[in-house]
């Protein structure tokens, strides 16, 4: 099983990775070796079986749980310039983005 | 070689006596991680701010003056880079993250410092934990302390690499798939990953959520009881946090008896693969156990191979939805301006640009195995595996109570080794990956040692039940009693 240089391309698309036309023959080979890899696991009959998203599910006593949707944090202005001192480009506590709505 | 070593307890007593200061341990400390710091010695260390540790040890000195004494107040201890710490830069060993400064403390981190721990500083990395070697790190590879040719493994290499040369007493570190127990073996250091949901992942940089789990690093079983009962117990700010009593470890240890224990030996770890010299230090970790009174008990883990696949769906699936946060909006790197036209290519730049490379292949596998059409061929198909591997296990424990084998087929390799396949470094996670797919408890126990020159640490896994840290722990702590591996120092 390989994986083709559009697929490639198509990945990048879904993952938001730019992919320069000049690598993609390079990353569609090492997909296809981790493809050719995981591609084992195929064989196995697995029929009947459920699926385990999460070990914790597999422990009879445990079981996930919902919190309270309360508020836990404040969302004053220097909680909110704590938390958005990290931005790249930031204004008035905003985040700035590239236009996206043409005028 | 062997040396005195400063354990816990012995620096325990020293700062009780006042023999020492928690500022003076972590004057000592600072000045060997600066020796070792990005692009110095084995290069373990990426950030240090000696202001902020300093402070941490007065405080820890003004509470032992005042007649305080619980068991790690003062003592020194280093982060892995994927622990969000306040004060001091958190970057998963990522140029994504770099520079990136949390507003909180993950909750090991908090608890460990209220436990009076010194922070020494951040500890290098795989890039957001994806790796065996180290060499993943946008900040370089960390060398390994024994064999500065060799890698130190991964992902927690710099936290393993910390302990080894002595820097900090103990480190924390993350295990994904094996990320805590394969670098401790290839450092000649003792590791543990609790039971998943044992430890909080609030503010551990998310690589894989449903199978990482905080560890820690030491040089003795029972430095690691010691740690690993102040950095558990029940976490609300993590949905998978589990809600038991805090176990006080290190109280057990002396207590346990190895007699009569049934220790499972699965074939499948001592197959072909396995280089003799690791076979040759675990068969003989084995028989030391059953000199202490164990009861060998051959067994199988029959899906052992396939825990692999399992892994390298599963992960990378968790991992691409995980990392679509790095968007260059909120926090991180950004492209530069002249390299997008529009929202979408910033997006695109930007993780292209702020990724490593394998950190990417695996966000690109992770979208192949999720996206529509494949999903019920890879994704759905592992997390069957994952429950029969699961079964494997628990069929398992009904005939011993703990399995043990190698961490890795092999020991420590070199240092920028040629690979022409990325899946080559895969295949070296064999033995690690089942207990992280079955959410089990691993530890690393030093064994032994192999390679070319002798000097590559071995490490003997232990695996135990569900929340049986207590069992893990007593044994490895009965074999350090009667061996002095975990003892031995890089000269």
């Amino acid at each position: 099983m390989t994986i083709s240089t559009a697929e490639v391309h198509k990945l990048g698309k879904l993952a938001r990775i730019a992919i320069a036309p000049e690598q993609a023959p390079a990353i569609a080979g090492q997909l296809s070796s981790i493809l050719g890899l995981i591609q084992t696991m195929q064989a196995v009959d697995t029929q009947g079986i459920a699926p385990l998203a999460h070990p914790t599910a597999f422990v009879a006593d445990v079981a996930l749980r919902l919190r309270e949707d309360l508020v836990s944090q404040s969302n004053d202005a220097a909680c909110r310039d704590a938390r958005m001192a990290n931005a790249p480009a930031s204004e008035s506590g905003y985040f700035l983005v590239p236009r996206v709505i043409e005028s | 070689m062997t040396a005195p070593m400063n354990t816990i307890a012995q620096l325990r007593t020293a700062l009780d006596h006042k023999h020492v200061s928690a500022t003076e341990l972590a004057q000592a400390a600072l000045k060997k991680a600066q020796a070792h710091a990005q692009g110095r010695g084995n290069n373990a260390f990426l950030d240090i701010q000696p202001e902020h540790t300093l402070a941490q040890a007065a405080a820890a000195d003004a509470l032992i003056a005042q007649g305080a004494s619980t068991p790690l107040l003062g003592i020194p201890l280093a982060h892995k880079d994927i622990f969000v710490t306040q004060g001091w830069a958190t970057t998963a060993g990522s140029k994504m993250l770099a520079g990136y400064q949390s507003p909180f403390d993950a909750t090991v981190v908090a608890q460990l410092k209220a436990a009076g721990m010194v922070n020494i500083g951040k500890l290098n990395c795989d890039e957001f934990a994806m790796g065996s070697a180290n060499e993943n790190s946008a900040y370089g590879a960390v060398k390994n302390p024994w064999d500065s040719a060799a890698v130190p493994g991964g992902s927690s290499g710099g936290s393993a690499a910390a302990v080894a040369a002595g820097i900090v007493p103990v480190a924390t570190g993350t295990d994904t798939g094996g990320s805590v127990r394969q670098p401790a073996a290839f450092c000649g250091v003792t590791g543990i990953k609790p039971t998943y949901g044992r430890a909080s992942r609030y503010g551990m940089i998310a690589y894989a959520s449903s199978l990482d789990q905080a560890g820690v690093l030491a040089r003795t079983a029972h430095d690691c009881a010691l740690v690993l009962t102040a950095m558990t117990g029940f976490d609300a700010q993590d949905a998978t946090s589990v809600d038991r009593a805090v176990e006080h470890y290190a109280a057990g240890l002396s207590a346990y008896s190895l007699k009569g224990k049934r220790i499972g030996v699965p074939a499948e770890f001592l197959a072909d693969g396995v280089a003799p010299d690791v076979r040759a230090a675990t068969e003989a970790a084995i028989a030391e156990l059953v000199r202490q009174g164990a009861v060998r008990v051959d067994i199988h883990l029959p899906r052992t191979a396939l825990s692999i696949p399992a892994y390298y769906v599963i992960a990378p699936a968790e991992a691409s939805s995980n990392l679509s946060r790095f968007d260059g909006v909120r926090y991180g790197y950004r492209a530069p301006d002249a390299d997008f036209k529009d929202l979408d290519s910033m997006y695109s730049q930007t993780r292209a640009q702020g990724f490593g490379e394998e950190v990417k292949r695996r966000i690109l596998t992770g979208a192949y195995v999720l996206s529509s059409g494949y999903y019920d061929a890879y994704y759905i198909q592992a997390q069957k595996l994952r429950r029969l591997i699961a079964h494997d296990f628990k069929a398992a424990f009904e005939q011993c109570d703990l399995i043990a084998g190698p961490v890795a087929p092999t020991v420590a390799w070199d240092l920028n080794s040629p690979k022409q396949d990325p899946t080559a470094d895969y295949l070296a996670d064999i033995f690690t990956l089942g207990a992280s797919l079955a959410g089990l408890p691993g530890m690393s126990v030093p064994c032994g040692f192999g390679g070319l020159k002798g000097n590559r640490p071995v490490g003997l896994q232990l695996i135990g039940n569900y929340f049986d840290e207590s069992g893990l722990l007593g044994a490895a702590h009965a074999y350090q009693q009667v061996t002095d591996w975990h003892l031995s120092v890089p000269s």
